[in-house]
Protein backbone atom coordinates (compact mmCIF):
# COMPACT_ATOMS: atom_id res chain seq x y z
CA UNK A 1 0.00 0.00 0.00
CA UNK A 2 1.59 3.26 -1.07
CA UNK A 3 2.17 5.81 1.65
CA UNK A 4 2.69 9.46 0.97
CA UNK A 5 5.79 11.51 1.72
CA UNK A 6 4.98 13.90 4.50
CA UNK A 7 7.68 16.19 5.85
CA UNK A 8 5.26 18.45 7.68
CA UNK A 9 5.84 18.30 11.36
CA UNK A 10 6.75 21.65 12.80
CA UNK A 11 8.38 20.56 15.97
CA UNK A 12 10.73 17.83 16.96
CA UNK A 13 12.01 15.05 14.75
CA UNK A 14 10.26 14.67 11.45
CA UNK A 15 8.24 11.57 10.90
CA UNK A 16 8.35 10.52 7.30
CA UNK A 17 5.82 8.33 5.62
CA UNK A 18 7.78 6.99 2.73
CA UNK A 19 6.95 5.97 -0.78
CA UNK A 20 7.37 2.34 -0.24
CA UNK A 21 8.55 1.38 -3.71
CA UNK A 22 11.11 4.10 -4.13
CA UNK A 23 12.59 4.09 -0.70
CA UNK A 24 12.54 0.46 0.09
CA UNK A 25 16.26 0.43 0.65
CA UNK A 26 16.01 3.30 3.12
CA UNK A 27 13.33 1.49 5.03
CA UNK A 28 15.36 -1.65 5.05
CA UNK A 29 18.32 0.34 6.20
CA UNK A 30 16.33 1.62 9.14
CA UNK A 31 15.37 -1.89 10.05
CA UNK A 32 17.36 -3.11 12.96
CA UNK A 33 19.87 -0.30 12.61
CA UNK A 34 18.65 1.30 15.78
CA UNK A 35 15.53 1.81 17.83
CA UNK A 36 14.19 5.27 17.21
CA UNK A 37 12.32 7.07 19.96
CA UNK A 38 9.49 8.93 18.30
CA UNK A 39 8.39 11.96 20.20
CA UNK A 40 6.60 13.88 17.54
CA UNK A 41 3.14 12.96 18.69
CA UNK A 42 1.95 13.27 22.22
CA UNK A 43 -0.49 10.45 21.84
CA UNK A 44 -3.29 9.06 19.70
CA UNK A 45 -5.38 12.21 19.90
CA UNK A 46 -2.44 14.26 18.73
CA UNK A 47 -1.86 11.85 15.87
CA UNK A 48 -5.50 11.96 14.85
CA UNK A 49 -5.47 15.73 14.84
CA UNK A 50 -2.42 15.63 12.62
CA UNK A 51 -4.10 13.27 10.19
CA UNK A 52 -7.22 15.40 10.16
CA UNK A 53 -5.22 18.53 9.41
CA UNK A 54 -3.11 16.86 6.81
CA UNK A 55 -6.18 15.74 4.95
CA UNK A 56 -7.73 19.16 5.45
CA UNK A 57 -10.76 17.67 7.08
CA UNK A 58 -13.22 19.23 9.41
CA UNK A 59 -12.81 17.66 12.80
CA UNK A 60 -16.54 17.93 13.34
CA UNK A 61 -17.26 15.62 10.43
CA UNK A 62 -14.44 13.17 10.00
CA UNK A 63 -14.71 10.37 7.45
CA UNK A 64 -14.12 7.55 9.85
CA UNK A 65 -13.06 4.99 7.26
CA UNK A 66 -10.30 7.16 5.81
CA UNK A 67 -9.00 8.25 9.17
CA UNK A 68 -9.01 4.74 10.54
CA UNK A 69 -7.10 3.43 7.56
CA UNK A 70 -4.44 6.14 7.81
CA UNK A 71 -4.16 5.72 11.53
CA UNK A 72 -3.62 1.98 11.18
CA UNK A 73 -1.06 2.58 8.42
CA UNK A 74 0.77 4.80 10.82
CA UNK A 75 0.80 2.24 13.57
CA UNK A 76 2.03 -0.31 11.08
CA UNK A 77 4.84 1.98 10.05
CA UNK A 78 5.82 2.56 13.65
CA UNK A 79 6.04 -1.17 14.10
CA UNK A 80 8.22 -1.54 11.06
CA UNK A 81 10.55 1.16 12.24
CA UNK A 82 10.83 -0.57 15.60
CA UNK A 83 9.30 2.36 17.38
CA UNK A 84 7.71 1.86 20.73
CA UNK A 85 3.97 1.95 20.51
CA UNK A 86 2.28 3.01 23.70
CA UNK A 87 -0.78 1.05 24.69
CA UNK A 88 -2.82 4.21 24.29
CA UNK A 89 -2.25 4.11 20.55
CA UNK A 90 -3.53 0.59 20.29
CA UNK A 91 -6.52 1.39 22.41
CA UNK A 92 -7.39 4.20 20.03
CA UNK A 93 -6.98 1.88 17.07
CA UNK A 94 -9.61 -0.44 18.48
CA UNK A 95 -11.83 2.52 19.34
CA UNK A 96 -11.66 3.71 15.75
CA UNK A 97 -12.49 0.28 14.42
CA UNK A 98 -15.39 0.04 16.81
CA UNK A 99 -16.78 3.36 15.67
CA UNK A 100 -16.30 2.38 12.06
CA UNK A 101 -18.22 -0.84 12.55
CA UNK A 102 -21.07 0.97 14.23
CA UNK A 103 -21.25 3.40 11.32
CA UNK A 104 -21.65 0.47 8.98
CA UNK A 105 -24.68 -0.88 10.79
CA UNK A 106 -28.03 0.13 9.35
CA UNK A 107 -29.66 3.05 11.16
CA UNK A 108 -32.84 2.21 13.06
CA UNK A 109 -35.05 5.23 12.64
CA UNK A 110 -38.47 4.40 14.07
CA UNK A 111 -37.46 2.33 17.05
CA UNK A 112 -36.18 3.72 20.27
CA UNK A 113 -32.48 3.14 20.59
CA UNK A 114 -31.23 1.18 23.55
CA UNK A 115 -28.54 3.69 24.13
CA UNK A 116 -29.23 7.17 22.92
CA UNK A 117 -26.19 7.03 20.67
CA UNK A 118 -26.80 9.35 17.81
CA UNK A 119 -23.61 9.68 15.85
CA UNK A 120 -21.15 6.97 16.90
CA UNK A 121 -18.33 9.42 16.24
CA UNK A 122 -19.72 11.98 18.64
CA UNK A 123 -17.63 11.16 21.66
CA UNK A 124 -14.42 10.93 19.69
CA UNK A 125 -15.10 14.25 18.01
CA UNK A 126 -15.78 15.85 21.34
CA UNK A 127 -12.57 14.46 22.75
CA UNK A 128 -10.58 15.64 19.77
CA UNK A 129 -11.92 19.15 19.99
CA UNK A 130 -11.36 19.34 23.69
CA UNK A 131 -7.84 18.01 23.37
CA UNK A 132 -7.13 20.48 20.62
CA UNK A 133 -8.23 23.30 22.89
CA UNK A 134 -5.83 22.32 25.61
CA UNK A 135 -3.05 21.63 23.21
CA UNK A 136 -3.36 25.12 21.81
CA UNK A 137 -3.76 26.59 25.26
CA UNK A 138 -0.51 24.88 26.17
CA UNK A 139 1.22 26.42 23.18
CA UNK A 140 -0.14 29.83 24.03
CA UNK A 141 1.09 29.79 27.58
CA UNK A 142 4.35 28.31 26.41
CA UNK A 143 4.80 31.29 24.13
CA UNK A 144 4.62 33.79 26.96
CA UNK A 145 7.73 35.45 28.33
CA UNK A 146 8.76 32.84 30.89
CA UNK A 147 10.74 33.45 34.03
CA UNK A 148 14.12 31.89 33.46
CA UNK A 149 13.82 31.98 29.69
CA UNK A 150 13.00 35.47 28.46
CA UNK A 151 12.64 37.30 31.71
CA UNK A 152 14.81 37.10 34.81
CA UNK A 153 14.62 38.12 38.40
CA UNK A 154 17.35 39.10 40.78
CA UNK A 155 19.23 35.94 41.76
CA UNK A 156 19.08 34.79 45.38
CA UNK A 157 21.75 36.51 47.41
CA UNK A 158 22.27 33.85 50.04
CA UNK A 159 24.90 34.27 52.69
CA UNK A 160 28.33 35.03 51.34
CA UNK A 161 31.32 34.81 53.66
CA UNK A 162 33.67 37.36 52.24
CA UNK A 163 36.79 36.74 54.21
CA UNK A 164 39.76 37.84 52.25
CA UNK A 165 42.70 35.88 53.61
CA UNK A 166 45.78 37.85 54.51
CA UNK A 167 48.55 37.38 52.05
CA UNK A 168 50.91 36.03 54.65
CA UNK A 169 48.50 33.69 56.28
CA UNK A 170 48.50 30.08 55.29
CA UNK A 171 45.64 29.32 52.98
CA UNK A 172 43.86 26.04 52.90
CA UNK A 173 44.69 24.48 49.63
CA UNK A 174 42.47 23.42 46.81
CA UNK A 175 43.29 20.51 44.63
CA UNK A 176 44.58 22.44 41.66
CA UNK A 177 47.12 24.41 43.62
CA UNK A 178 48.38 21.16 45.03
CA UNK A 179 48.69 19.65 41.60
CA UNK A 180 50.53 22.74 40.37
CA UNK A 181 52.98 22.57 43.24
CA UNK A 182 53.48 18.93 42.58
CA UNK A 183 54.12 19.61 38.92
CA UNK A 184 56.77 22.17 39.82
CA UNK A 185 58.43 19.73 42.13
CA UNK A 186 58.41 17.02 39.55
CA UNK A 187 59.94 19.36 37.02
CA UNK A 188 62.92 19.82 39.28
CA UNK A 189 63.78 16.17 39.15
CA UNK A 190 65.71 15.22 36.04
CA UNK A 191 64.03 12.73 33.77
CA UNK A 192 65.88 9.49 33.77
CA UNK A 193 67.35 8.65 30.44
CA UNK A 194 67.22 4.96 31.07
CA UNK A 195 64.56 2.85 32.53
CA UNK A 196 65.22 0.53 35.41
CA UNK A 197 63.19 -2.56 34.97
CA UNK A 198 63.91 -4.01 38.37
CA UNK A 199 63.90 -1.21 40.88
CA UNK A 200 66.16 -1.74 43.83
CA UNK A 201 63.48 -0.98 46.30
CA UNK A 202 59.81 -0.67 45.67
CA UNK A 203 58.27 2.19 47.51
CA UNK A 204 54.57 1.72 47.89
CA UNK A 205 51.98 4.27 48.83
CA UNK A 206 51.60 2.52 52.16
CA UNK A 207 55.26 3.03 52.85
CA UNK A 208 54.98 6.66 51.98
CA UNK A 209 51.99 7.11 54.21
CA UNK A 210 53.83 5.61 57.13
CA UNK A 211 56.80 7.83 56.47
CA UNK A 212 54.70 10.94 56.41
CA UNK A 213 52.81 10.04 59.55
CA UNK A 214 56.07 9.30 61.34
CA UNK A 215 57.40 12.70 60.34
CA UNK A 216 54.22 14.36 61.58
CA UNK A 217 54.65 12.76 64.94
CA UNK A 218 58.06 14.31 65.37
CA UNK A 219 57.15 17.77 64.21
CA UNK A 220 53.97 19.80 64.11
CA UNK A 221 54.20 20.68 60.50
CA UNK A 222 55.91 19.06 57.60
CA UNK A 223 56.83 20.84 54.44
CA UNK A 224 56.19 19.21 51.11
CA UNK A 225 59.77 19.94 50.07
CA UNK A 226 61.12 17.95 52.98
CA UNK A 227 59.66 14.83 51.54
CA UNK A 228 61.34 15.35 48.27
CA UNK A 229 65.07 15.54 48.54
CA UNK A 230 67.28 15.60 45.55
CA UNK A 231 67.97 11.92 45.59
CA UNK A 232 64.40 11.11 45.04
CA UNK A 233 63.34 9.39 41.88
CA UNK A 234 60.25 10.44 40.01
CA UNK A 235 58.63 7.31 41.24
CA UNK A 236 59.09 8.30 44.85
CA UNK A 237 57.80 11.78 44.22
CA UNK A 238 54.68 10.45 42.60
CA UNK A 239 54.10 7.91 45.32
CA UNK A 240 54.52 10.57 47.97
CA UNK A 241 52.02 12.77 46.25
CA UNK A 242 49.48 9.98 46.10
CA UNK A 243 50.13 9.25 49.76
CA UNK A 244 49.36 12.85 50.63
CA UNK A 245 46.12 12.72 48.69
CA UNK A 246 45.14 9.51 50.39
CA UNK A 247 45.91 10.92 53.82
CA UNK A 248 43.83 13.93 53.00
CA UNK A 249 40.95 11.77 51.84
CA UNK A 250 41.18 9.80 55.05
CA UNK A 251 41.04 13.13 56.85
CA UNK A 252 44.27 12.39 58.65
CA UNK A 253 46.08 15.49 57.47
CA UNK A 254 45.29 19.01 56.36
CA UNK A 255 47.18 20.81 53.67
CA UNK A 256 48.09 24.49 53.59
CA UNK A 257 49.91 26.69 51.19
CA UNK A 258 51.86 29.72 52.32
CA UNK A 259 50.46 32.79 50.62
CA UNK A 260 53.75 34.35 49.66
CA UNK A 261 56.26 31.62 49.24
CA UNK A 262 53.88 29.08 47.86
CA UNK A 263 55.37 26.38 50.04
CA UNK A 264 53.05 23.61 50.92
CA UNK A 265 52.73 22.32 54.43
CA UNK A 266 50.68 19.69 56.05
CA UNK A 267 49.57 19.15 59.57
CA UNK A 268 47.79 16.34 61.29
CA UNK A 269 44.05 16.84 61.18
CA UNK A 270 42.28 17.27 64.47
CA UNK A 271 40.27 14.16 65.32
CA UNK A 272 36.93 15.84 66.01
CA UNK A 273 36.94 18.21 63.06
CA UNK A 274 33.84 20.16 62.16
CA UNK A 275 32.28 20.00 58.74
CA UNK A 276 34.21 23.10 57.66
CA UNK A 277 37.53 21.69 58.63
CA UNK A 278 37.19 18.55 56.65
CA UNK A 279 35.67 20.29 53.67
CA UNK A 280 38.88 20.53 51.76
CA UNK A 281 39.55 16.93 52.49
CA UNK A 282 36.24 16.19 50.81
CA UNK A 283 37.47 17.94 47.72
CA UNK A 284 40.19 15.37 47.29
CA UNK A 285 37.88 12.85 45.88
CA UNK A 286 40.55 11.12 43.91
CA UNK A 287 40.35 7.77 42.30
CA UNK A 288 43.52 6.55 43.94
CA UNK A 289 42.96 3.08 45.09
CA UNK A 290 44.54 2.51 48.40
CA UNK A 291 47.43 0.09 48.41
CA UNK A 292 47.26 -0.26 52.11
CA UNK A 293 47.38 -3.82 53.16
CA UNK B 1 18.14 62.94 51.95
CA UNK B 2 14.36 62.89 52.31
CA UNK B 3 12.82 59.45 52.40
CA UNK B 4 9.91 59.04 50.05
CA UNK B 5 7.43 56.19 50.19
CA UNK B 6 8.44 55.27 46.68
CA UNK B 7 12.05 54.89 47.77
CA UNK B 8 11.05 52.63 50.62
CA UNK B 9 8.91 50.43 48.41
CA UNK B 10 11.64 50.31 45.81
CA UNK B 11 14.20 49.08 48.32
CA UNK B 12 11.80 46.47 49.67
CA UNK B 13 11.06 45.12 46.22
CA UNK B 14 14.73 45.06 45.38
CA UNK B 15 15.63 42.84 48.32
CA UNK B 16 12.59 40.58 48.24
CA UNK B 17 12.98 36.94 47.25
CA UNK B 18 9.51 36.63 45.79
CA UNK B 19 6.88 38.97 44.38
CA UNK B 20 5.54 41.22 47.14
CA UNK B 21 1.84 41.64 47.44
CA UNK B 22 0.10 44.87 48.28
CA UNK B 23 -1.10 43.29 51.52
CA UNK B 24 2.42 42.48 52.53
CA UNK B 25 3.61 45.97 51.81
CA UNK B 26 0.75 47.37 53.86
CA UNK B 27 1.72 45.14 56.76
CA UNK B 28 5.27 46.32 56.61
CA UNK B 29 4.46 49.98 56.17
CA UNK B 30 1.86 50.50 58.85
CA UNK B 31 2.22 54.23 58.86
CA UNK B 32 0.96 54.52 55.34
CA UNK B 33 -2.52 53.90 54.01
CA UNK B 34 -3.35 51.23 51.50
CA UNK B 35 -4.34 53.66 48.78
CA UNK B 36 -1.20 55.65 49.36
CA UNK B 37 0.96 52.57 48.98
CA UNK B 38 -0.94 51.41 45.95
CA UNK B 39 -0.49 54.65 44.08
CA UNK B 40 3.17 54.87 45.08
CA UNK B 41 3.61 51.38 43.62
CA UNK B 42 1.89 52.40 40.40
CA UNK B 43 4.03 55.48 40.07
CA UNK B 44 7.13 53.43 40.70
CA UNK B 45 6.15 50.89 38.06
CA UNK B 46 5.44 53.63 35.55
CA UNK B 47 8.72 55.30 36.32
CA UNK B 48 10.60 52.13 35.53
CA UNK B 49 8.56 51.47 32.42
CA UNK B 50 9.13 54.90 30.98
CA UNK B 51 12.86 55.19 31.60
CA UNK B 52 13.65 52.61 28.90
CA UNK B 53 15.85 50.76 31.32
CA UNK B 54 16.66 47.08 31.58
CA UNK B 55 14.37 46.26 34.47
CA UNK B 56 10.69 46.70 35.09
CA UNK B 57 8.44 46.25 38.06
CA UNK B 58 6.07 43.51 36.92
CA UNK B 59 2.79 42.55 38.51
CA UNK B 60 2.91 38.80 38.84
CA UNK B 61 1.58 36.04 41.12
CA UNK B 62 -0.47 38.48 43.15
CA UNK B 63 2.46 40.75 43.87
CA UNK B 64 5.16 42.95 42.39
CA UNK B 65 8.66 42.03 41.38
CA UNK B 66 11.68 43.44 39.60
CA UNK B 67 12.27 41.61 36.35
CA UNK B 68 14.42 42.14 33.30
CA UNK B 69 12.81 43.18 30.04
CA UNK B 70 11.90 40.29 27.78
CA UNK B 71 13.61 41.75 24.74
CA UNK B 72 16.95 41.73 26.51
CA UNK B 73 16.75 37.98 26.79
CA UNK B 74 19.77 37.16 24.65
CA UNK B 75 22.08 39.25 26.80
CA UNK B 76 20.82 38.21 30.16
CA UNK B 77 20.56 34.55 29.25
CA UNK B 78 24.26 34.29 28.57
CA UNK B 79 25.12 35.82 31.87
CA UNK B 80 22.77 33.90 34.10
CA UNK B 81 24.28 30.72 35.44
CA UNK B 82 21.30 28.39 35.42
CA UNK B 83 20.12 26.62 32.28
CA UNK B 84 17.22 28.19 30.44
CA UNK B 85 13.80 26.94 31.31
CA UNK B 86 12.25 24.62 28.72
CA UNK B 87 8.87 22.99 28.50
CA UNK B 88 7.89 20.04 26.37
CA UNK B 89 4.57 19.89 24.59
CA UNK B 90 3.31 17.31 27.07
CA UNK B 91 4.25 19.52 29.98
CA UNK B 92 2.47 22.50 28.44
CA UNK B 93 -0.66 20.52 27.59
CA UNK B 94 -0.83 19.07 31.06
CA UNK B 95 -0.24 22.45 32.66
CA UNK B 96 -2.98 23.95 30.54
CA UNK B 97 -5.42 21.24 31.54
CA UNK B 98 -4.63 21.63 35.20
CA UNK B 99 -4.67 25.42 35.02
CA UNK B 100 -8.07 25.59 33.39
CA UNK B 101 -9.76 22.67 35.05
CA UNK B 102 -8.41 22.63 38.55
CA UNK B 103 -9.16 20.87 40.74
CA UNK B 104 -8.57 17.91 38.48
CA UNK B 105 -7.59 14.27 38.97
CA UNK B 106 -4.97 12.32 37.11
CA UNK B 107 -7.48 10.15 35.29
CA UNK B 108 -9.34 13.23 34.11
CA UNK B 109 -6.07 14.60 32.76
CA UNK B 110 -5.34 11.31 31.05
CA UNK B 111 -8.76 11.15 29.49
CA UNK B 112 -8.36 14.61 28.02
CA UNK B 113 -4.86 13.97 26.70
CA UNK B 114 -5.46 10.43 25.58
CA UNK B 115 -2.15 9.27 27.09
CA UNK B 116 -0.62 8.19 30.35
CA UNK B 117 0.40 11.29 32.27
CA UNK B 118 2.12 9.95 35.36
CA UNK B 119 5.58 11.00 34.28
CA UNK B 120 4.61 14.53 33.32
CA UNK B 121 2.68 15.01 36.53
CA UNK B 122 5.59 13.87 38.60
CA UNK B 123 7.93 16.22 36.81
CA UNK B 124 5.57 19.17 37.21
CA UNK B 125 5.14 18.39 40.88
CA UNK B 126 8.87 18.29 41.35
CA UNK B 127 9.22 21.64 39.64
CA UNK B 128 6.55 22.89 42.04
CA UNK B 129 4.43 24.21 39.20
CA UNK B 130 1.63 21.89 40.21
CA UNK B 131 0.51 21.07 43.70
CA UNK B 132 -1.73 18.56 45.41
CA UNK B 133 -4.96 20.11 46.57
CA UNK B 134 -6.32 17.10 48.34
CA UNK B 135 -8.34 14.01 47.54
CA UNK B 136 -11.59 13.72 45.69
CA UNK B 137 -14.46 12.33 47.68
CA UNK B 138 -15.29 9.46 45.36
CA UNK B 139 -14.36 5.77 45.48
CA UNK B 140 -10.63 5.37 45.25
CA UNK B 141 -10.09 8.85 46.73
CA UNK B 142 -7.90 9.99 43.85
CA UNK B 143 -5.56 12.91 44.32
CA UNK B 144 -6.65 16.26 42.92
CA UNK B 145 -4.19 18.69 41.43
CA UNK B 146 -4.00 22.41 40.90
CA UNK B 147 -1.43 24.93 39.79
CA UNK B 148 0.86 26.59 42.30
CA UNK B 149 2.04 30.10 42.98
CA UNK B 150 5.29 29.29 41.22
CA UNK B 151 3.27 28.50 38.11
CA UNK B 152 1.95 32.07 38.11
CA UNK B 153 5.46 33.39 38.66
CA UNK B 154 7.07 31.40 35.89
CA UNK B 155 4.35 32.13 33.35
CA UNK B 156 4.12 35.79 34.25
CA UNK B 157 0.49 35.70 35.31
CA UNK B 158 -1.05 38.04 37.81
CA UNK B 159 -3.61 35.41 38.71
CA UNK B 160 -5.45 32.55 37.04
CA UNK B 161 -7.84 34.97 35.40
CA UNK B 162 -4.87 36.14 33.36
CA UNK B 163 -4.98 32.94 31.35
CA UNK B 164 -6.39 33.36 27.84
CA UNK B 165 -10.03 32.32 27.93
CA UNK B 166 -10.86 29.02 26.30
CA UNK B 167 -13.28 30.78 24.00
CA UNK B 168 -10.41 32.78 22.55
CA UNK B 169 -8.60 29.56 21.96
CA UNK B 170 -11.46 27.93 20.12
CA UNK B 171 -11.64 30.98 17.88
CA UNK B 172 -8.10 30.21 16.79
CA UNK B 173 -9.35 26.87 15.64
CA UNK B 174 -10.88 28.49 12.58
CA UNK B 175 -7.41 29.26 11.35
CA UNK B 176 -5.45 26.28 12.58
CA UNK B 177 -1.96 27.32 13.60
CA UNK B 178 -0.21 24.71 11.54
CA UNK B 179 -1.66 25.90 8.29
CA UNK B 180 -0.09 29.30 8.72
CA UNK B 181 3.30 28.02 7.71
CA UNK B 182 4.50 27.60 4.17
CA UNK B 183 5.20 24.29 2.58
CA UNK B 184 8.55 23.09 3.79
CA UNK B 185 11.14 22.48 1.10
CA UNK B 186 11.87 18.82 0.74
CA UNK B 187 15.55 19.14 1.51
CA UNK B 188 14.67 20.08 5.04
CA UNK B 189 16.30 23.49 4.99
CA UNK B 190 13.89 26.06 6.31
CA UNK B 191 13.64 28.91 8.74
CA UNK B 192 9.93 28.60 9.03
CA UNK B 193 10.26 25.69 11.40
CA UNK B 194 11.67 27.94 14.09
CA UNK B 195 9.20 30.68 13.35
CA UNK B 196 6.38 28.27 13.88
CA UNK B 197 7.34 28.01 17.50
CA UNK B 198 7.34 31.70 18.17
CA UNK B 199 3.69 32.40 18.58
CA UNK B 200 2.85 35.99 19.25
CA UNK B 201 0.35 36.33 22.03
Amino acid sequence: MPLRFDPVLARGPVMMILEREENLSLLEGLHGAYNVQLESFEGPLDLLLHLIRKNELDVRDIPIATITRQYLDYIQLMKELNLEIAGDFLLMASTLLHIKSRMLLPQQDDEVHDEDEGDPRAELIRRLMEYQQYKEAGMLIGARALLGREVFKRPDTGETNCEVPGHDDPVELDLFSLVDAFKDLLARIPVESFHEVAPAETFSIADSINEILALLQERDMVSFDVLISEEQTRERVIVSFLAILELCRLKLIRIFQHGDTGHIWFVPAVADSTADDSSEADEFDTNCTSNLE
Amino acid sequence: MPISLKAIIESLLFTADAPMSLDRLCDMLEDHGRDEIRSALRELAEMYASREGGIHITEVAGGWQFRTRADLQQYVQRHVKSRPVRFSQSALETLAIIAYRQPVTRSEIEYLRGVDSGGVLKSLLEKKLVRILGKKDIPGRPIIYGTSRDFLEVFGLKDLKGLPTLKEITALDDVPLFEQQDELPLDGSSNSVEKQDQLEL
